[in-house]
C-alpha cells in the first residue's frame, strides 16, 4: 500500500467550484472519509461533507468517487487509487449542490411525505400475526438507509431531470414494501402509475448496481409493481369485473 | 446585532432520534404544533446505527418472561443506582411500545408462530430483544419518522441549537444556527423537550458519531439543570480493533447472543474463569462450555454462557485478559462465531457480515474477529423526573439517553431502545400538557445576542488554536484516564488536561464563512465536550467505589454507602458543584416481588 494519496477533491457551491488537491497521509483499513476528515483536521476545516456512523449504517456520506456513487465509508483508499494515486472525490450530481460534497436532497423527502403509511384495518386482530416468509421480501426493500445512491444514478432524475415526473427507485421500493405488506389495505397502483410515474423507469437496473444494501430494487421491487400497475389498468377481463363489482384491494 | 430568524412553535423537540420522534408523535396527536430540530438529516441520528434490538418483557419464546423479570434485571445490571419507579414504568410500558410500532409499519423478524422474534442479550433473564436482524435501529427510526411525517410538523434539519433562552427560571425558546445556510435561529416555545441522545465522541476509541458532543447535557447544565451519574459511561466490550481505520466501531452483543465465543491468545473462553464471575451473578450462568454449547439449542434446561454476562463485567474481563499477556495480535481478544455456520451467520447477523467483510476484509463465517471494548453508551444525563421527564428547570422536559435514572450504572443492551419509545413517548405528553396550561413567556435580547457573539468569536479571535486538534487532544486525554479501568491518579490528570483545554479553547480560530463550516461547528461542539469531560473526571473521582461502569483500581470494591447515592451535578457561577443525593427507595411492593423471585 503506499503511504500517500492525493484526493481530488471538488470544492465549490451552486456558483460552480473546482478541484482541488489534497495530499493524504494513509494506514491500513483507511476509507474516503477517513482522508476527507484529515484534510478537515490538517489541512483545510472548510471542506464540507456529510457523515453519521462511518459504518455503512445511516446513508449520509454519499459521493462520486472516481466517477460512481458511493458511501465514502465504505470505500477503500487503496481500492480507488489509480497508479498514480490519485483518487476523485465530487458530489452527487443529481441533487442541487449546496457545498463541496453536500447536496440539497430535500426533495426526497417531500416525495416521501406524498406516500401514505400503512393502514390496517381495525378488524385484524392484534397483537399482528404474520410468517416469517410473508415478510421477507418487505424486509429486503426495508434495509433501505436512504443513501439516495440509486436516486443519483437513475437516468430519469440525472440526465433528464424528470424529478417532477418520476418519484425515483428509492421510493419504489419504499411504495413496494407498503403495498406487499401482508395486512396493508391501502390501493397504492394509483399513485404508482400517476404521480409516482413508474411508467418513465425502463429498467436499466443501474439503481440495483449501486445500492450499498443489496437491495434488488428491480427485480423484487419495481418489476412486480409494474406488473400490478398493467394488471390492474390494462388487463380487460379485471377492468370489467371491477366494473361490475367495484374496486378491490391493489 | 446579527440577523436572526425566530420561529414559534407550541412545543419543540430537540433531537430526531427515537426519542425525539416518539415525543412529536406524542405532541402532534395532541394537537398542538410541534418543530423538531436536529443536527444531521432526519433518519440519521444515532438511533439508525443500533443493532441488536429494543427489550420488552412480550414473552414471545414460550419462557415465563414478564414486566418483574425485566424490572429484576435491569435493577441488578445498574448495579441498583437506577430510580426504581423509572424503571418500574419502563418495563411496564414497554410491551405496549414495541406492539404499536408493528401498527406504524415497522416490520420484525417473526416466530414460528408468526409472533415478533426475541433473542438473548446480557444480563436479560430470557429471549427479550425483539429485532430485525441485527439492523433493528434502523427499522425503529425509519418506522417512527414515516409515522412523524405523516403529521406534517416542521422539521428543521441540519440546524444545530447551542443555547437555552430563559425567561427567568423557565426554557422558553432556543437558539442555534442553521448548518446549510450559517444564519442565526430563534426558536420560542411553551415547551421543549430534549432528546439529544448521548456523549460518546469525547473519547478516542467509540462507536458513536460526531453528533454525540453532549450539546444537550451541556445547553441544559449552563441553564442550570441537575446532572446525574455523570460518571456512569459505558464501554462495550466488542468494538473492532483492526485494521486502524474500523477501530472502535460496534460489534452487535447479538453475535455472542446468537453463540459467538470469547478467547484469548490461548485459545481459551477465559469468561468462564471464576475469577471474572461477580457475586450478583453466581450460579445464574453455565459452569462449562459444554452446558454454555447445549443452551444454544435447550434455552429451558440449561444456563446461558457467561460471555452474556453484563458489559461491564465482560469489558473488565477483557482488559484484564490484555492486561496479563493474553490478548490478541493486535492488543484485544477474540470472538469468534464461525462455528455457528454461514448460512446462519448470514440470515441472523447480516450487517455484521458484511461490515467485516467490507470495512475490515474479514470473513466471520471462516474467521475470528479481533475486538476490544470501545465507549459507547452514557448512562448518566439530565435529570428527569419519573412521570413526566420534566427537568429540574421549568418547561424542559428530557428523554432517552440525554437523560438520567433508568439504566443507573449500567445498561443493559436492548434497554435503550425501548427507553426512547418509552420516555419518547411520555416527554411528549407531558410537554404537550404543560404547554397547554402555558403561554410563551418573554425572552430578554441579551440572551441572543450574547450567543451570537459567543458563536461568531472564533472567526475574528486573534488565537491560534484549531477545534479539530483540541478534540483530538482531549479524546487522547479521556481515553487514557477516564477509560474502563480508573484511578485517583489517572482521572486527576485527565482533569487537568481538559481543564486546560478549555483556556485553550477560548483562542480557537476558524477560516472561511458561516456556509457549511465544520471548523466553525467543532468550535461551539467542544465546548460542551470540554465540560461533560471535565463532569465526567469530577464525578468519578467523587465516587470512591467500584460500581457498574465505574470501576476504580484504587477502590476495587462497591460500597455499601455509595450505593444509596446519585451523583449529582449543577452548575455554581463557573464551578461544578456535586451533591450527594440519596437513591430514590424501592416501592415497599417493588421491593416486596424483588425478593420473591430473587
Ligand atoms: C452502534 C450502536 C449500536 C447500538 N445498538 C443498540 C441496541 O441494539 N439496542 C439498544 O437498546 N440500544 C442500542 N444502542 C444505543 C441506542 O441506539 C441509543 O442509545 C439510542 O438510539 C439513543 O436515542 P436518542 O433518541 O436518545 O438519541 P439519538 O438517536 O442519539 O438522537 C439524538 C438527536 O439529537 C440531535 N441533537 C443533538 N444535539 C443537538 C443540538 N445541539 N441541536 C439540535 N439537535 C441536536 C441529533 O441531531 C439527533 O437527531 C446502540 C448504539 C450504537 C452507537
Ligand atoms: S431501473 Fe428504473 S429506477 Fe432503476 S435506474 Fe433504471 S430507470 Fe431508474
Ligand atoms: S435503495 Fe439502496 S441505493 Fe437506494 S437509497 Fe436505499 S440503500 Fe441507498
Ligand atoms: S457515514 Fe453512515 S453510511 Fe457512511
Amino acid at each position: 500500500m503506499r503511504d500517500k494519496v492525493t484526493i481530488r477533491l471538488f470544492r465549490g457551491n451552486a456558483n460552480g467550484g473546482t478541484e482541488t488537491d489534497y495530499e493524504v497521509t494513509t494506514f491500513p483499513g483507511m476509507v474516503v472519509l477517513d482522508a476527507i476528515h484529515q484534510i478537515q483536521g490538517t489541512q483545510d476545516s472548510t471542506v464540507a461533507c456529510r457523515w453519521n456512523c462511518k459504518a455503512a449504517k445511516c446513508g449520509s456520506c454519499s459521493a462520486e468517487i472516481n466517477g460512481r456513487p458511493r458511501l465514502m465509508c465504505k470505500s477503500h483508499v487503496e481500492d480507488f487509487a489509480d497508479s498514480n494515486g490519485l483518487i476523485r472525490v465530487h458530489p452527487l450530481k443529481t441533487f442541487p449542490l449546496i457545498k463541496d460534497l453536500v447536496t440539497d436532497v430535500s426533495i426526497n423527502y417531500r416525495t416521501a411525505e406524498k406516500i401514505p403509511p400503512l393502514t390496517v384495518s381495525e378488524d385484524i386482530p392484534r397483537p399482528f400475526k404474520m410468517q416469517q416468509i410473508d415478510v421477507e421480501r418487505i424486509q429486503e426493500f426495508r434495509k433501505c438507509i436512504e443513501c439516495f445512491l440509486c436516486q443519483d444514478v437513475c437516468h430519469v432524475l440525472r440526465d433528464h431531470n424528470r424529478k417532477d415526473g418520476y418519484f425515483g427507485p428509492r421510493f419504489m421500493i419504499k411504495i413496494a414494501a407498503l403495498s406487499m405488506h401482508p395486512l396493508d389495505t391501502g390501493n397504492r397502483l394509483r399513485q404508482l402509475k400517476e404521480e409516482g410515474g413508474i411508467g418513465y423507469c425502463n429498467i436499466t437496473k443501474c439503481c440495483e448496481e449501486v445500492c450499498p444494501e443489496h437491495i434488488h430494487l428491480t427485480d423484487n421491487g419495481i418489476i412486480p409493481l409494474k406488473e400490478r400497475v398493467a394488471d390492474y389498468y390494462y388487463d380487460p377481463l379485471k377492468i370489467l369485473i371491477r366494473k361490475i363489482v367495484g374496486p378491490k384491494k391493489k | 446585532m446579527e440577523k436572526y430568524t425566530t420561529y414559534d412553535q407550541d412545543v419543540l423537540v430537540v433531537g430526531a432520534g427515537g426519542s425525539g420522534l416518539r415525543a412529536a408523535i406524542s405532541i402532534c396527536q395532541a394537537g398542538l404544533s410541534c418543530g423538531i430540530v436536529t443536527k444531521s438529516l432526519l433518519g440519521k441520528a444515532h438511533t439508525v446505527m443500533a443493532e441488536g434490538g429494543a427489550a420488552a418483557a412480550l414473552g414471545n419464546m414460550g419462557e415465563p418472561d414478564n414486566w418483574k423479570v425485566h424490572f429484576k434485571d435491569t435493577m441488578k445490571g445498574g448495579r441498583f443506582i437506577n430510580n426504581p419507579r423509572i424503571v418500574e414504568i419502563f418495563a411496564k410500558e414497554a410491551p405496549d411500545r414495541v406492539r404499536e410500532l408493528e401498527e406504524y409499519g415497522a416490520v420484525f423478524d417473526r416466530t414460528p408462530d408468526g409472533l415478533i422474534s426475541q433473542r438473548p442479550f446480557g444480563g436479560h433473564t430470557y429471549r427479550r430483544l425483539n429485532h430485525v436482524g441485527d439492523r433493528t435501529g434502523l427499522e425503529l427510526i425509519r418506522t417512527l419518522q414515516d409515522k412523524v411525517v405523516s403529521y406534517k410538523p416542521t422539521v428543521y434539519m441540519e440546524h444545530t441549537l447551542t443555547r437555552l433562552l430563559m425567561d427567568g427560571d423557565r426554557a422558553v425558546g432556543a437558539i442555534g444556527y442553521n448548518r446549510q445556510t450559517g444564519e442565526f435561529v430563534v426558536f420560542k416555545a411553551k415547551a421543549i423537550v430534549f432528546a439529544t441522545g448521548g456523549w460518546g465522541r469525547m473519547y478516542k476509541f467509540t462507536s458513536n458519531s460526531w453528533e454525540s458532543t453532549g450539546d444537550g447535557a451541556g445547553m441544559a447544565y449552563e441553564a442550570g439543570a441537575e446532572l446525574m451519574d455523570m460518571e456512569m459511561v459505558q464501554f462495550h466490550p466488542t468494538g473492532m480493533l483492526w485494521p486502524p481505520g474500523v477501530r472502535g466501531i460496534l460489534v452487535t452483543e447479538a453475535v455472542r447472543g446468537d453463540g459467538g465465543i470469547l478467547k484469548n491468545n490461548k485459545g481459551e473462553r477465559f469468561m468462564f474463569n471464576p475469577e471474572y464471575m461477580p457475586e450478583l451473578y453466581k450460579g445464574q450462568y453455565a459452569d462449562t462450555e459444554e452446558e454454555g454449547y447445549r443452551w444454544l439449542t435447550d434455552k429451558a434446561n440449561n444456563r446461558r454462557p457467561p460471555e452474556l454476562l453484563p458489559r461491564d463485567v465482560v469489558s473488565r474481563a477483557i482488559y484484564k485478559e490484555v492486561l496479563a499477556g493474553r490478548g490478541s495480535e493486535h492488543g484485544g481478544i477474540y470472538l469468534d462465531v464461525s462455528q455457528m455456520g454461514a448460512e446462519f451467520i448470514k440470515r441472523r447477523l447480516p450487517s455484521m457480515w458484511e461490515q467485516f467483510y467490507s470495512l475490515g476484509g474479514i470473513d466471520i463465517t471462516k474467521q475470528p474477529m479481533e475486538i476490544y471494548p470501545t465507549i459507547h453508551y452514557t448512562m448518566g444525563g439530565i435529570w428527569t423526573e419519573a412521570e413526566t421527564c420534566s427537568t429540574s428547570i421549568k418547561g424542559l422536559f428530557a428523554a432517552g439517553e440525554s437523560a438520567a435514572g433508568l439504566h443507573g450504572a449500567n445498561r443493559l443492551g436492548g434497554n435503550s431502545l425501548t427507553d426512547i419509545l418509552v420516555f419518547g413517548k411520555r416527554a411528549g405528553d407531558h410537554a404537550s400538557e404543560f404547554a397547554k396550561n402555558a403561554d410563551f413567556g418573554k425572552i430578554d435580547s441579551s440572551q441572543i445576542e450574547d450567543e451570537i457573539n459567543t458563536l461568531l468569536a472564533p472567526f475574528t479571535n486573534p488565537g491560534k488554536e484549531n477545534p479539530f486538534k483540541l478534540t483530538q487532544e482531549l479524546q487522547e486525554a479521556m481515553q487514557e484516564g477516564a477509560m474502563i479501568a480508573r484511578t485517583e491518579e489517572s482521572l486527576t490528570k485527565a482533569l487537568n488536561t481538559v481543564m486546560e483545554l478549555q483556556e485553550r479553547a477560548k483562542s480557537i480560530h476558524v477560516e472561511g464563512d458561516r456556509v457549511y463550516n465544520p471548523g466553525w461547528h467543532t468550535a461551539r461542539d467542544i465546548r460542551f465536550m470540554l465540560k461533560t469531560s471535565e463532569i465526567i473526571c469530577r464525578c468519578a473521582l467523587e465516587r470512591k467505589e467500584s460500581r457498574g461502569a465505574q470501576w476504580r483500581l484504587d477502590y476495587t470494591d462497591a460500597n455499601e454507602e455509595w450505593g444509596k447515592i446519585n451523583l449529582i451535578a449543577q452548575r455554581d457561577v463557573d464551578a461544578v458543584k456535586l451533591i450527594h443525593r440519596p437513591v430514590p427507595a424501592m416501592a415497599p411492593e417493588l421491593a416486596a416481588m424483588f425478593e420473591e423471585i430473587k
